[in-house]
């Protein structure tokens, strides 16, 4: 057997590390979609009446629209009515603070990871939890609040601070920009609102942790952050779901609003559950991530590492509207047995000198296959803009498949776009090379793998980044015969 | 230490080595010299585990273990180093970081504690200074952009590192200028020691006046076809390889 073989073997044999579930009590709507779930939806979460408004509009909408069929991945149909929109954990009444929160949901974090008390006491971070609908506990809520910084889950947010979400929803997603984000606006469950005010850097870094528990149940979260002038915030979204045989439907809409010199760092380590080596089960993640870089000198950055999710549709986008704008984004896609993954970027150029940069590097095993698709539009008004895209794509094995769909649109002459792209494998060389010195042939691997993906992980805030380094590594685990 | 015994490889069907025998003992030099393509750097890669290599025949021991049982990381935890003739780059991936993963595995093999950033640290710059070696090259992904003489002074740092009992150095000299030539050598010699056996290839007798050998042998067509001293890569210099060629015809 050689090399490659060998590590397709040991990709193919790694097991799923967030694979139980909790048994939770559950409250949920009926299986479908009609305009009586989405009114139940609203009712269960005591929204007012313009929110019911603007969901039963976008349900209409996505009523009358398709499914996209141009990404590069196929799967059987997914039927919408077989599907439960509403779940959320029973609870008495809501809790007032982490001693009242459920002792279960304590348990399912401590498994994941994240132990909010720990996180509470010694990190800084503030963890916005959302456990299938409902989030479940906002720690930090009070330090933020002495600074005007609003961190809530997105249902509170509608009842407390309707004027913000009435301004900033759909705001940089119309509902009606894609059928999944149509689909997102009308039944969306629960997420996060984040407010920075004026001129307010946000002194931690904000944490939601995404979870699908219950089964049957897509989950629709919805993001929402806001910039004032002069601000910065960094943000941390995490997810893993419980391993099903059934999949699973995962559609969120990630909204970011920048002012004038304000900037947001967006980073994502996705691990949903992949699916087993028959490609049974998994996460089917359709997410529409977009920011708006209103003002001017404003600045956006996304940084993902995606290494679950049976198929992954997702093109976190930056509109450069304000002059001197900049977007960045940073994304390592690992796909590993028979997962799918068509993800990339869109820049799109309004304001003048106005800046982007795309470094994506792909990962296939397996019998994976990864795209990048990728999109740079510099309008005529844009003069003096610049983008540089690097694609990057490794190969372990040879059942892989990578690929590359740059499009790329330049309307004025003053403007610049540089594009590169390579293709590798693992060399065995380079393994053998790792051997020699005493390393073994997984460890090799990892740290091949990694030095590969630096330049992304260099963008993760320092905890992330370690955690992402091991997922990588799981990710690869598996001795070698 | 080292005992090969008749060694025979192929790759594909191509039949490299034809029977290779080689017997070195602890405080060794040993001098391998050839024309290109003979072999030799199928003879480093053969004993260092390099798994496209078939073995075809004969045996290796080494300190009284059979070496061919050992996997590439087990011959290099049990002290085999070798210094490639064409070091590889891995992008990333800092020398310092690649040594210290190297470093704890091996201590791990041998039931050692492994070493905490300040002790390892510690024991590079001691290292550095043993071949003169900067350490804003060690801070640079492994091997990429570096010179060919950077490459190889690398290598000679890892194996400082490392302290391997037998080392087997491919080539190490070429790309190397006069000065460095000279450092890299005299960090060798220091690395000598009555306990550890060195094999060198190397296709010119500059090296081994810094790294003097106690025996030399030319390796062709696969196989060992003559052994000497020191003297013998005098000759070769002086002469070339056709009167070896030409006795091996004759014979
Ligand atoms: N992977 C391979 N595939 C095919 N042939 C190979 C392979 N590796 C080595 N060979 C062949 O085996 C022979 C010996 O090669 P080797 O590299 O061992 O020679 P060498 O003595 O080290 O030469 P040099 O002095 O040029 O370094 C050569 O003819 C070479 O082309
Ligand atoms: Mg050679």
């Amino acid at each position: 057997m050689s090399k490659d073989n060998q590590l397709l073997e040991e990709l193919t044999s790694r097991e799923y590390e967030h694979g139980w579930n909790v048994a939770l009590e559950t409250d949920s709507a009926p299986k479908g979609l009609n305009e009586d779930i989405v009114r139940f939806i609203s009712e269960r979460k005591n929204e007012p009446e313009w929110m019911l408004e603007w969901r039963l509009k976008a349900f209409r909408l996505w009523s009358k629209m398709t499914e996209p069929k141009w990404p590069n991945v196929t799967y059987p149909a997914i039927n919408y009515q077989d599907i439960i929109y509403y779940s959320a954990p029973k609870q008495s009444a809501k809790p007032k603070n982490l001693e009242d929160v459920d002792p279960e949901l304590i348990k399912t974090f401590e498994k994941l990871g994240i132990s909010l008390t720990e996180q509470k006491r010694l990190t800084g971070v503030a963890v916005d939890a959302v456990i299938d609908s409902v989030s479940v506990a906002t720690t930090f809520k009070e330090k933020l609040g002495e600074l005007g910084i609003i961190f809530c889950s997105f249902s509170e947010a509608v009842r407390e601070h309707p004027d913000l979400i009435k301004k900033y929803l759909g705001s940089v997603v119309p509902m009606s920009d894609n059928y999944f984000a149509a689909l997102n606006s009308a039944v969306f469950s629960d997420g996060s609102f984040c407010y920075i005010p004026k001129g307010v850097r946000c002194p931690m870094e904000l944490s939601t942790y995404f979870r699908i528990n219950a089964a049957n149940t897509g989950q629709f979260e919805r993001t929402l952050i806001v910039a004032e002038e002069g601000s910065y915030v960094s943000y941390l979204e995490g997810c893993t779901a419980p391993m099903r045989d059934e999949n699973q439907l995962h559609a969120a809409v990630v909204e970011i609003y920048a002012m004038k010199d304000a900037h947001v760092k967006y980073s994502t380590v996705q691990n949903w559950y992949p699916g087993d080596k028959e490609g049974k089960g998994g996460i089917y993640n359709f997410v529409t991530k977009r920011a708006l870089c209103a003002g001017d000198n404003s600045k956006v950055s996304w940084t993902q590492v995606e290494t679950g999710s049976a198929i992954t549709w997702k093109y976190p986008s930056c509109v450069l509207k304000g002059d001197n704008s900049s977007g960045e984004f940073y994304s390592v896609a690992v796909t590993n047995n028979l997962q799918q993954a068509d993800t990339g970027t869109k820049m799109i150029h309004i304001g003048k000198n106005t800046k982007s940069r795309i470094v994506s590097k792909g990962i296939s095993a397996g019998r994976s296959q990864n795209s990048y698709r990728g999109q740079v539009h510099i309008m005529k008004r844009a003069e003096g803009s610049r983008n540089f895209s690097q694609c990057d794509s490794l190969l372990m094995g040879d059942q892989c498949g990578a690929h590359t769909f740059p499009y790329i649109d330049v309307e004025n002459s003053t403007s610049k776009v540089e594009h590169e792209a390579t293709t590798s494998k693992i060399g065995e060389d380079q393994i053998f090379y790792c051997q020699q010195r005493g390393i073994d042939e997984e460890s090799a691997v990892a740290l091949i793998v990694n030095g590969y993906a630096k330049e992304v992980l260099n963008q993760l805030p320092m905890e992330f980044a370690v955690e992402a380094q091991k997922l990588l590594a799981l990710t690869l685990e598996g001795s070698v015969g | 230490m080292l005992s090969i015994t008749n060694l025979q490889a192929k790759i594909g069907d191509k039949q490299i080595l034809n029977g290779i025998n080689l017997e070195v003992k602890p405080g060794e030099v040993h001098a391998i010299m050839g024309p290109n393509g003979s072999g030799k750097s199928t003879l480093a890669s053969v004993l260092a585990g390099r798994e496209e290599y078939e073995i075809t025949g004969g045996e290796v021991t080494y300190n009284g273990k059979d070496l061919l049982e050992f996997s590439p990381e087990d011959r290099a935890r049990e002290g085999v180093f070798l210094a490639f003739q064409y070091p590889v780059e891995i992008p990333g991936v800092s020398t310092i970081n690649f040594m210290k993963t190297a470093v704890n595995q091996i201590r791990k093999y041998r039931g050692q504690e492994t070493l905490d950033a300040v002790s390892f640290l510690g024991l590079m710059k001691e290292k550095m200074k043993l071949v003169e070696i900067d350490q804003s090259l060690l801070n640079r992904s492994l091997n990429e952009g570096f010179s060919g003489g950077e490459k190889k002074r690398n290598e000679i740092f890892q194996m400082a590192m490392l302290e391997p009992k037998l080392s087997i150095l491919d080539e190490t000299d070429s790309g190397l200028d006069i000065d460095a030539l000279k450092i890299v050598s005299s960090g060798v010699n220091k690395l000598r020691n009555s306990n550890n056996a060195t094999i060198v290839v190397t296709h010119y007798q500059r090296l081994l006046e810094y790294i003097v050998p106690d025996f030399v042998h030319v390796l062709y067509k696969g196989k060992i076809v003559k052994s000497g001293g020191k003297e013998l890569a005098l000759e070769l210099e002086a002469k070339g390889y056709d009167w070896i060629k030409d006795e091996v015809a004759v014979a």
